[in-house]
């Protein structure tokens, strides 16, 4: 269907203010073929079924939009943890504060680095994972960053990894509109932790494309607070090969635009996906899970669980789908999204998604959205607990749910205790 | 016409009596056959002139004539939706006739008396039977058919729509003694004009959607309710729909009125004859409930659903909505979806008035190539507003059957409670089932639950259940199967027949 011209004109500003980066050969080609998806898509927009819930105007708008830096004296997320450190300054890779790209069973490369070689094994994966998550949803956003991302990190799992490769996204320019593009290649049997945190830039546009090979397993948690003016479209692109795990966490806290789009595609049989996020969001919040999950393969497991904590006026988006193809027998998915309201003029914006082809699967979903429960909080008040403690007590327990689906214990301890702070620190 | 393929694997757990219940629903077409009658028709294709013809044909005052124009006029610069999970081949809307009457009816019969018989003929075998002494005498219509399930002493009025006219409607002066309107909309139009003017398109606006706006344009005939403050209607009213003639659009439109306390039961019935060629069907039903008023509104939807490859079949594409313009009104939506081709069907509820209620109890059942995309709206707008969706789809063969919903709470809406369930079970390995929700929450006093699962089975009833000696897996069985049976329950006395057959339908083994 042609695109609308409102449509066309938005685009082609968005596009006229980027610069395709010098790439060799093969990127080159990557890059040329995502633009004209951009071009054949077209940007998102207002009326978008798949925006329904957000708005994408400060996401799509030529400039980024003026972002004050967010200073803070807490302690560095994930700092006790000993990781790979790879640090990004507005989406400028900052090789005096990164560790060397270098580790046992890891090969780390940036982007930057290898665009001009004429062979990567990059080149399976760069834009090819987003290109096939591209179908049945447009995701315009992915392909633009696919075809201008500046940089990103490529990184290649061949055998055990001792620690978890850690990137860290920093803010210093008011203005700065950083697009970063990564590829994560676990090969058969081996094992990656991934862990990402920081404001990253005014606007941050980020892909995350993750092939995950047989018996392989990829953990991702990531910390997206406390910053408030941030604006940020990410998309995570998995396909996961027989008996393998992909497993993701998000906390996401404050930010005026976040949208979390994660889209697996289940190809062996057997494997697991779980995708969890934690929210919480104050004033002018605006936070956006959208998943979809692909289930394409026989006795599967995915799994959804997404909780989110409004107040002030904040609005929580969640968007959830299990497609099941013909074939996909035996498979289990499961997908559940909650919302706390605090107070009245929060809202809760949902669709959470189920289409089956295969007769023999357990797909169960739900979604609830109320306020507190007047009577445990009557019977923590009436032990002498003060209101505002009693309501963050409670607000934790229903965020604890998330929480709990990140697998190693060090991290999810430090997510909770990091959740914790965060609460009683909202305000500031 | 072969039922559901004997030869289709079905999965362990899903309940032998559920199969062979949609094997029964699915099987045989039984009012597949056509009444041989002479008919007029408008000339075929829309233009203004054909909405002028028909508003003719109906006398109708010039200010209906307008309204249909305006409507037309709208209607071509809007597009067909394309958003629902339904794929059918481009409607040719020029190769429709959109007005067809049987020859008799071109002088209106004073009274049933008068009706050709072929007519009654037509609705007998169907097992309506158009014929007041015959309900009173307790002479029911033969055959296996709804009917005949009815309790000697209950009385239904009919009105009964044959392709685009009504031919009659039966206790009409023990209605009116009540002083309940019940007519054709063409007889309201003129009879009682204020009614028709403050009431017609407050629900479903003219340019509403695309079918709702075609709707608007060339509507020909259809039912109208008024029950006045306080009156309890007192028989149940009921409108049979019957397309007959070929490549006839039928769009019939309906406008219930309860007024304050009043509280009215109706039932909708349609069937059509078995053809190779797709036909079109347009409706718009618009209820209003003011203050304190109960509409219950349930429909036993047998279209032609087309042959085992899919030809033909019923274009099933319908707007109904009801306002709950009043508070504590309460209106009902019930519906077995069987038949059609292709359903685009989403009885939704307004609930402006604070303590208003709405509630929609759905069984769709789909089978060969048959399409289904069917769900509701609850639009919470007055405070403690209630509504309850229970939806129950079915699909077999290669069938795909969807639910969509909307529930919003909108910020003024406080302590207002919505609880949804929609299970679906899919018989063999070739159909689809798919549920598209939307939940928009707006305030935080207000509770929603969404929930597709057999896992979260009440409480109390499980407790009562397990105390009894049961053990849990026998407990949550036995909770989850009673809720199918509480959409039949929904169904009034009239329809036990339908209901009856899709009795033995148990969800267990749904797929989400």
């Amino acid at each position: 269907m042609a695109l609308a011209q409102p449509k066309i004109t938005a685009t082609e500003e968005r596009l006229s203010a980027l610069r395709l980066p010098e790439s060799g050969v093969w990127l080159a080609r990557a890059r040329g073929a995502a633009q004209d998806r951009v071009r054949t898509m077209g940007l998102p927009a207002a009326r978008d079924e798949y925006w329904k819930f957000t708005p994408p105007g400060t996401l799509v708008q030529p400039e980024a939009p003026q972002a004050a830096v967010f200073r803070h004296d807490e302690a560095p997320v994930f700092d006790g943890i000993e990781r790979l450190k790879i640090v990004f300054v507005d989406g400028v890779f900052d090789a005096a504060a990164s560790d060397p790209l270098e580790g046992e069973g890891l090969q780390i490369e940036r982007l930057a680095d290898v665009a001009a070689q004429d062979i990567h094994w990059a080149r399976d994966l760069y834009g090819v994972l987003e290109t096939r998550g591209q179908t049945p949803v447009d995701r315009p956003l992915a392909a633009l960053n696919t075809a201008y991302a500046s940089d990103g990190i490529l990184i290649r799992v061949t055998g055990h990894v001792s620690k978890p490769v850690s990137l860290i996204y920093h803010h210093e320019s008011t203005s700065s509109d950083a697009i970063l593009h990564h590829v994560m290649k676990v090969e058969e049997g081996a094992s990656l932790t991934l862990l990402e945190n920081g404001p990253a830039a005014a606007r941050f546009n980020k892909v995350m494309e993750v092939d995950v090979a047989d018996s392989a397993a990829f953990h991702h948690v990531r910390a997206q607070g406390r910053d408030h003016e941030r604006r940020a479209a990410t998309h995570i692109f998995a396909r996961l090969g027989r008996e393998s795990t992909f497993k993701s966490f998000t906390l996401t806290v404050n930010g005026k635009m976040t949208r979390n789009e994660c889209v697996i595609e289940l190809t062996g049989d057997d494997a697991v996906a779980h995708v969890a996020g934690a929210a919480l969001g104050d004033g002018d919040f605006h936070g956006d899970d959208t998943v979809f999950v692909t289930h394409d393969a026989v006795n599967c497991e995915s799994r959804q669980v997404f909780k989110k904590v409004l107040r002030n006026g904040a609005t929580g988006v969640f968007q959830g789908k299990i497609l099941v193809k013909p074939g996909a027998q035996q498979t289990d998915g499961y997908q559940i999204s909650q919302s706390l309201l605090l107070d009245g003029d929060s809202q809760f914006l949902a669709k959470p998604e189920l289409e089956i082809y295969a007769d023999d699967v357990a797909c169960s979903h739900g979604s609830t959205s109320g306020a507190i429960d007047e009577d445990a909080l009557f019977y923590l008040r009436a032990r002498g607990i003060p209101g505002n403690v009693a309501t963050d007590l409670l607000t934790l327990a229903f965020l604890a749910q998330a929480v709990d689906e990140i697998e190693d214990e060090t991290l999810r301890t430090e997510m909770a205790a990091r959740l914790e702070g965060w609460l009683s620190r909202r305000s500031g | 016409m072969a039922t559901l393929d004997q030869t289709t694997e079905v999965k362990e757990g899903v309940d032998q009596e559920t199969v062979d219940a949609v094997r029964e629903v699915g099987g045989k077409y039984k009012y597949g056959w056509e009444t041989d009658i002479e008919m007029d028709y408008a000339p075929k294709g829309l233009t203004e002139d054909i909405v002028r013809l028909i508003s003719t044909k109906n006398e109708e005052p010039q200010w209906m004539t307008d309204w249909r124009l305006e409507a037309y006029r709208r209607w071509l610069s809007k597009k067909e939706p394309e958003w629902a999970m339904v794929d059918y081949p481009q409607i040719d809307f020029q190769d429709q006739y959109y007005y067809a009457r049987p020859k008799s009816m071109e002088q209106k019969p004073k009274s049933l008396d008068d009706v050709d018989p072929k007519l009654l003929d037509t609705y007998a075998k169907l097992g309506i039977p158009l014929k007041e002494q015959m309900i009173l005498a307790g002479v029911e219509g033969a055959g296996d058919t709804p009917a005949e399930a009815r309790d000697g002493e209950r009385k239904v009025a009919v009105d009964a729509v044959f392709d685009s006219v009504s031919v009659g409607t039966t206790f009409q002066k023990e209605l009116k003694n009540a002083g309940v309107i019940f007519c054709s909309i063409s007889d309201a139009i003129r009879d009682h004009p204020e009614l028709v003017k403050k009431y017609l398109g407050s629900v479903v606006p003219v340019s509403d959607n695309f079918y709702a706006t075609l709707n608007s344009a060339v509507f020909s005939d259809g039912s109208f309710v008024y029950v006045p403050p306080g009156v309890r209607c007192p028989m149940e009213l009921s409108t049979y729909f019957r397309i007959n003639a070929e490549n006839t659009g039928q769009f019939e439109r309906t406008l219930i009125i309860a007024d304050k306390g009043a509280y009215v039961s109706y039932l909708e019935g349609c069937t059509a004859p078995q053809r190779d060629k797709s036909q079109l069907h347009a409706a718009v039903v618009e209820i209003i409930a003011l203050e304190d008023a109960e509409v219950k509104y349930s429909t036993v939807q047998n279209w032609y659903p087309g042959d085992e490859d899919g030809k033909g079949g019923i274009y099933n594409f319908v707007t109904k909505r009801a306002d709950c313009r009043g508070d504590r009104s309460k209106v009902m939506w019930t519906q077995v979806e069987t038949g059609s081709a292709v359903t685009w069907k989403y009885p939704s509820c307004i609930l402006r008035g604070d303590d208003s209620q709405g509630e929609f109890y759905s069984i769709a059942i789909t089978n060969h190539h048959q399409q289904a995309d069917t769900g509701t709206k609850m639009v919470h707008l007055g405070r403690n507003t209630r509504s309850r969706i229970v939806s129950k789809g079915i699909s077999a063969g290669q069938a795909q059957n969807t639910y969509r919903g909307l529930v919003s709470m909108h910020p003024k809406a406080k302590n207002s409670r919505n609880f949804t369930q929609c299970d679906s079970l899919l018989i063999g390995d070739r159909c689809g089932a798919h549920t598209v929700p939307y939940i928009e929450v707006k305030n935080n006093s207000s509770r929603v639950e969404h929930e597709a699962t057999t896992s979260k089975v009440d409480d109390e009833q499980m407790f009562y259940c397990r105390q009894r000696g049961m053990d849990e897996e026998e407990a949550v069985a036995l909770i989850v199967n009673g809720f199918a049976k509480e959409v039949l329950q929904a169904l009034p006395m009239e329809f036990a027949m339908e209901a009856q057959q899709l009795v033995a339908i148990s969800l267990e083994g749904s797929v989400g």
